[in-house]
């Protein structure tokens, strides 16, 4: 499976990164053969196999509903680049 | 062309928990900003989730309301979109694996007729943070205090197929999470909405039109309002030819339409994978039986049970289960008074009335369920006529006192002395020769005028069973 110049954009649209155009084809190939490999692993006959969420044979361990947390905001926004009114300031995100 | 409405809802709602569904942080609604968000909730490097128990629960509780099928092994996945409410850059949901499974759920119709709606699944997640636009110049203020709320995503099978439908759905999942106390259901807070997904087709196919989906409706007028204006759009365009558009759209409330959601709120593929922070939830069989024991009583045999203990109709009884507060209040006033058809009927008349009138809900009726039993006792003992005890609702509505103490203080108890009440109805018989010769001539009618009499003259305190009594007697003997 190849992956094409767009997809790759795409790809890095949704992850936020920027990336230089002229690597796009270079991304494109690596991206492609990491593919390539998930596909051979496909070949594989799973027959019978249970699907695998999680590489550790452990099961999620529970906590109580129990308040454990204090106010700390002072500390996290001492961090934080801009904060008003208590809120973290973010670049406007619609218009 | 005749036209089929298809519709599908999923309903977000906020689980009742003291702490978060990953951290120790407080859900607890309407604090300072920011002061209920800990490292977890802001995603800080370095933490971990770990699943609330709770939480685990309620779910279970929910699968079992719905007779779904629990999920031994579920696992959760990180749903990956870019928000500044949502500081990891994704949001724990599940994807293949839901705690609960397909389930199914009655709903009653206007028309009497009840329909079996299907559940796709309930899955658990978390909650973004808010964002305020206004007010900072230009920028956007965050407040992270409901990141990491644990929802509860209900999703439907297209299974309904009107608004009304829709409404009787969404009505009857919201009484279900607070019969099961999974939820407070409080729609102003946003801790119950729901996203449908519309579309129609000719009547009579197999196959579903395209739909669009329309997200975080907070109200039920609004969910019959918005799919209404969806489907006529969609029918006005497929009728002049042309083809709906898969789109999320919003619905405003105040033009009573919806419109598309820009691009750019428009999350376009959220490239779901197993959380790896997270090890797959087993849940035991007795885990299940413990949450079966602590089952309370659902909506559906709450009914049952009122009809077949209290002797209810079917749609007296529907309606006093339709919230557990309402049913729990009914019940207490049946309790006091030692009679349910009258508690049931005071409860839905009078109450309900003056419920309506102030816009308040059975939470914030003014006279308790101890006080109304106590009145109703009053009317069963012969204290009071049902006409009075209306004067004395009134005055314990108004903040006067318990019923015994309005009826003492206002001299209303009712008399029930023979000898008093004989001397009356000889007294109105000699004054209305007339009206004693229409009624010995056969018109039974003019009885109501002679009880009219004693009524007026007593000012509604003469027990009216033993007037009627006395006046048949005198008038047949005389």
């Amino acid at each position: 499976m190849s992956l094409d110049k767009h997809e790759v954009e795409r790809i890095a649209h949704l992850a936020r990164l920027e990336i230089d155009p002229a690597a796009v084809p270079e991304y494109a190939r690596n991206l492609s053969n990491i593919l390539d490999l998930v596909d051979q692993l496909d070949a594989a006959d799973t027959e019978g196999v249970e699907p695998m969420a999680h590489p550790l044979e452990a099961r999620q361990r529970l906590r109580e509903d129990v308040v454990t947390e204090t106010d700390q905001r002072e500390r996290f926004q001492a961090i934080a680049p801009q904060v008003e009114d208590g809120l973290y300031l973010v670049p406007r995100v619609i218009e | 062309m005749e036209w089929e409405t298809v519709i599908g809802l999923e309903i977000h709602t906020q689980l009742a928990t003291r702490s978060k569904i990953f951290s120790g942080a407080a859900t607890a609604y309407g604090a300072a900003p920011n002061t209920q968000a800990c490292a977890v909730d802001l995603g800080l490097p370095g933490v971990l989730p770990v699943l609330n128990k709770a939480v685990v629960e309620m779910a279970i509780r929910f699968g079992l309301a719905i007779e779904a099928q629990i999920a031994p092994l579920s696992v959760f996945a990180r749903k990956n979109y870019f928000y500044p409410d949502l500081p990891k850059g994704y949001q724990i949901s599940q994807y293949e694996l839901p705690i609960v499974g397909l389930g199914r759920i009655t709903i009653e119709l206007e028309d009497g007729h009840s329909k079996v709606i299907g559940i796709t699944r309930a899955h658990l997640e978390e909650d973004a943070g808010k964002s305020l636009h206004e007010d900072y110049h230009g920028m956007t203020g965050i407040d992270l205090n409901r990141a990491g709320t644990p929802l509860l995503e209900i999703v439907s099978e297209p299974d309904l197929r009107s608004p009304a439908e829709a409404v009787a759905y969404m009505k009857k999942i919201h009484a279900l999470v607070r019969y099961l106390e999974i939820s407070d259901g409080n729609m102003q807070e946003g801790s119950f909405r729901c996203d449908a997904n519309v579309s129609v087709r000719p009547k009579g196919s197999h196959e579903f039109g395209t739909r669009t989906e329309l997200k975080n409706i907070n109200s039920f007028r609004f969910v019959e309002k918005a799919i209404e204006y969806e489907v006529e759009r969609q029918i006005e365009i497929l009728e002049s030819g042309g083809a709906v558009v898969q789109e999320t759209r919003l619905f405003d409330p105040d033009k009573g339409e919806t419109r598309p959601m820009r691009s750019k709120e428009e999350a376009m593929d959220y490239r779901y994978f197993p959380d790896p922070d997270l090890l797959p939830v087993e849940i035991t069989p007795e885990m299940i039986e413990k949450v079966r024991a602590e089952m309370p009583e659902l909506p559906d045999a709450k009914r049952q049970r009122f009809m077949a203990d209290h002797g209810l109709s079917e749609y007296d009884a529907g309606i006093l289960t339709a919230s557990r507060e309402l049913a729990d209040y009914f019940e207490a006033v049946a309790r006091v008074a030692g009679d349910a058809k009258l508690a049931a009927n005071w409860v839905m008349g009078e109450l309900t009335g003056y419920l309506n009138r102030e816009n308040l809900e059975i939470d914030q009726a003014k006279v308790s369920a101890e006080r109304l039993g106590g009145l109703l006792k009053r009317i069963l003992d012969n204290t009071i006529s049902g006409k009075i005890a209306k004067e004395v609702f009134e005055a314990m509505w108004a903040g006067e006192g318990d019923a015994d103490e309005i009826i003492e203080r206002r001299g209303l108890k009712q008399i029930t002395d023979t000898s008093a009440l004989e001397a009356m109805v000889d007294e109105v018989i000699a004054a209305n020769p007339k009206q004693v010769e229409q009624f010995r001539a056969g018109k039974e009618k003019v009885l109501g005028f002679f009880v009219g009499q004693i009524m007026k003259a007593t000012q509604g305190k003469a027990n009216p069973a033993q007037v009627n009594q006395l006046l048949r007697e005198k008038l047949k003997g005389n």
